[in-house]
């Protein structure tokens, strides 16, 4: 398979009054072509200021500080902003996590459609709007021409993040970066984007970059997930390795916080105790740590490397180490 | 257990929509609309649906946020539906409220000792040295530390301002508590901790909960019954196992089948029955089943005719001509 994204130990800080916050810490995946990952991990996490800093959509006191992010071998990190203008929207697409907030009020939905088009494709008017009703109608809108000339607040929540999508995808971009695209919708309706992402991945071969912090979204859409914590990659692996086996203690936390409706007999929820690490002073060790129940000495010391568990699948956790004491993963699933 | 605590008959919340010069009545927004269940003592009942279904106004009118349009709302044998605010002030030392969004619903200018004490002072219930005590006490119970309560909302994280939030409806030692999407702001691993412990002062302070949210696994992890909403009409009620294990309604049939699994094999053996649309406007809904023209099972008796909300045994109610 074809690499498309590369990303290269990047990390993300953001210069505040009070200091730098490191955000993100010295991150590295790949994405391959026509493929869809997830980036799984708690607010604060620094999942989706990876993805701002691939789309370089940062505040201003945001710097990438070092890194690389090679899309298509070109270094993203590194290109100008007028370069990086004809990147975003026409090679890459991106869903906000609120549909509500991230349409712009004063445009009618087809004048938001057509102008990535007018602009990145060069296309006329009248060529832009078909491509638009067009979109409008592979997301499922009815009576999308009609719809062309309302404003965002005429549509629903549903309705709105089907624009976003029709939006993010009118250019035919080669990447879909997806921030948490669903988490402000209703079960339902959570359906049926995931359903609609998962029909146009194949249909027009986009790769998707799924970033959310719900397991059960993922393990639908993505063939690989990277669980990421305190600006780190935690673990990363196929779907089915981070659900059937995997190896940080971070994971095991989040597989075992939701509750398995299958269960009939009421169990106690096991919830991750404590909080997320301030990154404004990173812990020295595993920022995990201080909030696991199988920590040791060295992980409060020294920063655990990513061990290698099978082809593709790694955990950064000190338990993984040869010499580290076998402690059995404490997962409800196997008991189903 | 059995005694109920609240009994809500034919609640209704209508919202005029007035149109023209003399702000005529033109519509009405049915929000809740004929709406009938109990809440036994020391019990959880969830309350389940999609946006704009009517279940957080359920929950507003049953406290009496809303005027209720008609309906009982029978409290410990008395029915405080038509109830004047003053007559209220006693009732609303026994029902609380736990709000969803822990960001907007903490006064930013207060402190968080004043937050929690607020609703102490407003039922003068303690003199100054007592309500400290108290406000230190409750801190604790929802796992903050003493000194918290000199400090702004703004410095504490969602997880801990939801327990704010707790701590502020525990304040008056209620009785019953409504939580209107406690959790559903918060991250899953927060999630978890938040749940625990609601599950813990449910035990120890002997709490009744109306527990409304939309995420299905949750709800039915923490209630004893589940009721499900659809547009302002309540479809199916039943013991949360049973309505999981044996949903009889197409709505709740297709909404439980919606749920993510958080496990990439039963995902990819599951049948989804995506609901195609989105719940419809509930200004001057059409007479029949609500929920008609996005069922699979649709018959034509189901536009002339209201469906009944009859007991299938057992406790289990369906409103559907299917049965």
């Amino acid at each position: 398979m074809e690499r498309l994204l590369e990303i290269k130990n990047l990390r993300t800080s953001f210069f505040t009054h009070v200091g730098e916050v490191q955000a993100v810490r010295g991150v590295s995946f790949h994405l391959d072509k026509g493929e869809a990952i997830g980036i799984v991990g708690e607010s604060g996490s620094g999942k989706s200021i990876t993805m701002m800093s691939v789309m370089r959509l940062l505040a201003d006191n945001g710097k990438i500080v070092e890194g690389e992010i090679l899309f298509e071998g070109r270094d993203l990190a590194k290109l100008p902003e007028n370069e990086m203008q004809k990147v975003r929207g026409n090679e890459i697409g991106m869903i906000f996590q609120d549909p509500m907030t991230s349409l712009n009020p004063v445009l009618t939905v087809g004048d938001q459609l057509m102008e990535p088009l007018i602009k990145h494709k060069k296309m006329s008017k009248e060529e832009a709007f078909n491509r638009a009703v067009h979109m409008l109608e592979l997301v499922g809108i009815p009576s999308p021409k009609s719809r062309m000339s309302q404003y965002p607040h005429e549509f629903s929540g549903g309705m709105r993040q089907r624009v976003m999508i029709a939006m993010a995808l009118a250019c035919e971009p080669k990447l879909l970066i997806a921030d948490e695209p669903t988490t402000a919708l209703d079960v339902t309706i959570q359906a049926q984007i995931l359903e609609l992402m998962k029909d146009l991945k194949q249909k027009i071969n986009t790769s998707i970059i799924l970033i959310t912090h719900d397991l059960g979204v993922v393990a639908d859409l993505c063939s690989r997930i990277n669980v990421m914590y305190g600006g780190l990659i935690a673990e990363t692996g196929t779907t089915r390795d981070i659900f059937y086996n995997p190896k940080h203690p971070y994971t095991w936390g989040l597989l075992n916080s939701v509750p398995n409706p299958k269960n009939l007999v009421k169990e106690r929820l096991k919830p991750i105790d404590g909080q997320p690490p301030d990154l404004l002073k990173p812990p020295a060790g595993c920022p995990f740590a201080p909030r696991c129940q199988y920590a040791m000495r060295i992980c409060m010391t020294q920063r655990p490397p990513l061990f290698e568990i099978g082809e593709g699948h790694k955990a950064a956790c000190w338990l993984n180490h040869k010499d580290a004491p076998k402690v059995e993963a404490p997962i409800r699933r196997g008991d189903l | 257990m059995n005694k109920p605590l609240l009994e809500i008959k034919n609640l209704k919340k209508y919202f005029p929509i007035k149109k023209g010069l003399f702000n005529k009545t033109a519509h009405y927004l049915k929000a809740v609309d004929n709406v009938s269940f109990t809440i036994n003592k020391g019990e959880t009942l969830g309350l389940v649906g999609e946006s704009g279904c009517g279940k957080t106004t359920c929950g507003r009118t049953i406290i009496k946020l809303y005027e209720p349009t008609d309906g009982q709302i029978i409290y410990d044998g008395v029915d405080i539906a038509k109830f004047s605010d003053k007559q209220m002030l006693e009732y609303r030392k026994k029902m609380q409220m736990i709000f969803q969004d822990p960001y907007a619903s903490l006064d930013p200018r207060m402190t968080v000792g004043d937050i929690i004490g607020e609703a102490i002072d407003v039922h003068k219930l303690m003199g100054p040295k007592e309500r400290e005590e108290r406000i230190q006490y409750l801190l604790n119970r929802v796992g903050l530390n003493s000194e918290h309560a000199s400090r702004y909302p703004h410095e504490f994280s969602g997880g801990q301002r939801q327990r704010i939030g707790i701590a502020r409806a525990l304040a008056v030692q209620p009785e019953f508590i409504i939580c209107d999407e406690p959790i559903s702001a918060l991250d899953v691993s927060i999630q978890a901790q938040v749940v625990n412990m609601l599950e813990d002062l449910q035990s120890d302070l002997g709490l009744t909960y109306l527990f409304i949210a939309h995420d299905l696994s949750m709800v039915k992890h923490i209630s004893n019954r589940v009721g499900v909403m659809y547009l302002g009409k309540l479809v199916e009620l039943a013991d949360s196992n049973e309505l999981y294990t044996k949903p009889l309604h197409p709505y709740t049939q297709a909404l439980l089948s919606a749920i993510p699994i958080p496990d990439p094999d039963e995902s990819a053996k599951k049948k989804r029955i995506v609901l195609e649309g989105e719940i419809p406007s509930p200004i001057d809904p059409p007479p029949g089943c609500r929920f008609k023209n996005r069922c699979r099972y649709a018959k034509p008796i189901c536009s002339e005719q209201e469906p009944v909300f009859k007991d299938m045994g057992g406790g289990h109610f369906v409103a559907c001509h299917l049965y």
